[in-house]
């Protein structure tokens, strides 16, 4: 390619060569090319739009809500119809429920997060290792596994998280044990396919140990699947998390978690109803934007499952 | 075939019965050793709830050895495992009574609302799945998607709540929580504990009336969720075989668009289909324990979520107990059933 032609080259072209001349060429076409899938996806984008949005409110909790606190009791004020001043009224101890809703998001967000950082590392080492290893410790993993699998999982987060105690933590750890196990299933039926192929023969052949396999070959390559099998998940984690809140196990007050908001709305839904219905919209929106997400990400990366 | 060759396949058979017992016997341990794990863990001191925070070091002890808390782990999980197998799972102290006969008394009515939402989840599920499938990324297609989506992005407990201001409290065309109005409490003598069957043995058809205004909120709320998975469900095994060539030679052959999908397609997915019902109807029955308690429905859930709050282990793990094992029964029934109707994997 001479000078002159590179020289009148776009972004674009350069972004989108299918003949890539340099490492660094090859990775930001390939993030500029899932860019462009999934925002041509609705459903992936709409999914995009709301999360964004939700990690935006999270970020700047404190200038959308123009310094209200959300733990302010008003208690003149309690039970207020939506209003200009209260866009979404008050709750039952006059707390603005436009200000808590707000300042959920942190909470379900640190909730997502946590629960990612933990289940990821376990589903991923118990499946990479079952699937590499194979012989007794598949046997033995992928039984366990699947006695965690055959649990149904509200119940047994349930049972955790009241063995433990209530809290945000106790939640997180109650989810991501009765969340992890498809994870590991995931993996190892995708080690096992990979540990074939030619190109780990010849690290293993280079005198890689099986630690540095695992680590530097096999679970890069299972790690786009996780994320998108992680995205689907969410809102399944947002919802039993909520849950939880609602039944009194998660987030402790005062703290503004929407499943315990919608709970204390509940004595009064008759009469008071946006106490317990507006942050139900919170959780379904949320929950909604994380399917569109996972849905659309499927559909752009993996399109023999659509 | 010779006697040897028939011999062979009948020890086969033999040895995958007994791989699948003891896969489930197998399941079924994990499943109670995760609970006793979990008992180990909890935060209250089972002592204290006993003796009292004042009582002396003494009694404290003496009471932790005749409660077995001093012997080792592995012999108090033993102990624990030959009373479970005797179906003695302590006394509740919510209710004082054995927690297997409190089980016993609230499964019918978490049974009677998980059937009827699995009812009209296949009633309804069924059909516009087939439909979503034939017409893929036609309107019905987008209809049971945009359902599928709603049904897993929704708070369960949310929508009890806005259902029962909306059509209870607004327009009040269904009666409120629980089973029966209080009036009608005790009228009909408890045969299955089913109050539908019974009042219906009894021909009071009063009491019907007013348990089914109890029961078709939660049952259609529930039932929405199994709806939006059973469809979404049948309509991808549609897709799969509605590509298969025996559909074209049955179209060559001068069947119907739709003759061709429900006497050649649909015969194909019942089998699959029997799996993801079974799987539906026995994550209702765990389902139910968010709905159960916003209906104040008188079920294991609410029975496991009551127990919860007044610090009754028993209670609870007993429950949880209870429901992870029919939840492991309806997976191995649906498994078994597979086996059974699918001709390939018999024979495999």
């Amino acid at each position: 390619m001479s000078s002159a032609q590179s020289s009148t080259m776009t972004w674009h072209d350069w972004l989108a060569s299918e003949t890539p001349t340099s490492r660094v060429q090859a990775l930001s076409s390939r993030v500029y090319q899932s860019i462009g899938a999934v925002t041509a996806n609705p459903a992936a984008f709409t999914g995009l739009i709301i999360i964004s949005i939700l990690i935006l409110i999270a970020m700047f909790a404190g200038v959308i809500t123009h310094g209200v606190s959300p733990y302010a009791q008003i208690l003149a004020e309690r039970l207020a119809a939506p209003s200009t001043t209260h866009w979404f009224g008050t709750d039952e101890l006059g707390r603005d429920i436009f200000a808590r809703i707000v300042y959920g998001a942190r909470v379900t967000l640190t909730i997502v997060l946590l629960v990612s950082i933990l289940v990821a590392p376990i589903g991923l080492a118990v499946g990479t290792l079952a699937g590499y290893l194979g012989g007794w410790v598949d046997i033995v993993l992928m039984r366990v596994t699947d006695v965690f699998l055959a649990f149904p999982r509200l119940v047994l987060a349930l049972a955790f998280a009241a063995a433990l105690g209530p809290g945000i933590e106790n939640a997180v750890i109650a989810i991501s044990l009765t969340a992890w196990p498809p994870y590991a299933r995931m993996a190892r039926a995708e080690t096992i396919a990979i540990k074939n192929s030619d190109f780990i023969s010849a690290v293993v052949l280079q005198g890689a140990s099986t630690a540095r396999i695992l680590f530097r070959h096999i679970v890069p390559l299972c790690i786009s699947s996780l994320i998108i099998r992680l995205t689907l998940d969410m809102a399944g984690i947002i919802l039993t998390a909520a849950g939880l809140g609602f039944l009194g196990l998660g987030a402790q007050p005062p703290a503004a978690e929407w499943g315990a908001m919608v709970a204390s709305g509940r004595n009064v839904i008759l009469d008071q109803w946006w106490v317990a219905t507006i942050p139900g919209f919170a959780i379904f929106i949320v929950s909604l934007g994380f399917n569109f997400l996972g849905d659309g990400l499927r559909d752009v990366f993996d399109p023999k499952k659509s | 075939m010779s006697d040897a060759t028939i011999e062979n396949s009948q020890m086969q058979t033999t040895l995958r019965v007994l791989s699948f017992v003891g896969t489930l016997l197998l399941t079924f341990i994990g499943l109670t050793a995760v609970t006793f794990f979990i008992s180990r863990f909890m935060a209250v001191d089972p002592v204290l709830g006993v003796v009292g925070d004042k009582a002396p070091q003494a009694v404290y002890d003496k009471a932790r050895e005749a409660m077995g808390l001093n012997q080792p782990i592995p012999i108090q999980y033993l102990s624990y495992l030959s009373k479970i197998a005797v179906g003695n799972f302590g006394k509740s102290v919510m209710t004082s009574h054995p927690v297997l006969e409190d089980l016993l008394h609230f499964f019918p009515a978490t049974l009677e609302l998980a059937t009827i939402a699995t009812l009209l989840g296949v009633a309804v599920g069924v059909p516009s799945g087939v439909v979503a499938g034939a017409k893929k990324g036609k309107w019905p297609d987008q209809v049971v998607r945009i359902v599928g989506l709603f049904g897993y992005s929704i708070p369960v407990f949310w929508v009890g709540l806005v259902c029962l201001f909306i059509f209870y409290g607004k327009l009040g065309w269904v009666s409120g929580p629980g089973r029966l109005d209080i009036g009608y409490d005790d009228i009909v003598t408890a045969h299955t504990g089913v109050i539908l069957i019974d009042s219906a043995i009894e021909g009071e058809w009063s009491v019907f009336h007013n348990a089914l205004s109890h029961i078709i909120l939660p049952a259609s709320i529930l039932g929405y969720f199994s709806i939006a998975y059973i469809a979404r469900m049948t309509r991808s095994f549609m897709i799969e075989q509605l590509s298969q060539e025996y559909i074209v030679a049955a179209r060559i052959k001068g069947r119907s668009f739709w003759g061709a999908v429900w006497k050649h397609a649909f015969p194909n997915i019942m089998v699959a289909l029997i799996t993801v019902i079974g799987l539906s109807y026995a994550s209702l029955l765990e389902g139910a324990v968010l709905t159960e308690t916003v209906f104040a429905w008188p079920g294991l859930g609410l029975y496991i979520t009551k127990s919860l709050f007044s610090a009754d282990m028993n209670a609870v793990l007993g429950g949880t107990l209870v429901v992870g094992a029919v939840f492991i029964g309806v997976n191995a029934l649906c498994d078994f059933l597979y086996r059974i109707f699918d001709p390939r994997l018999s024979r495999a």
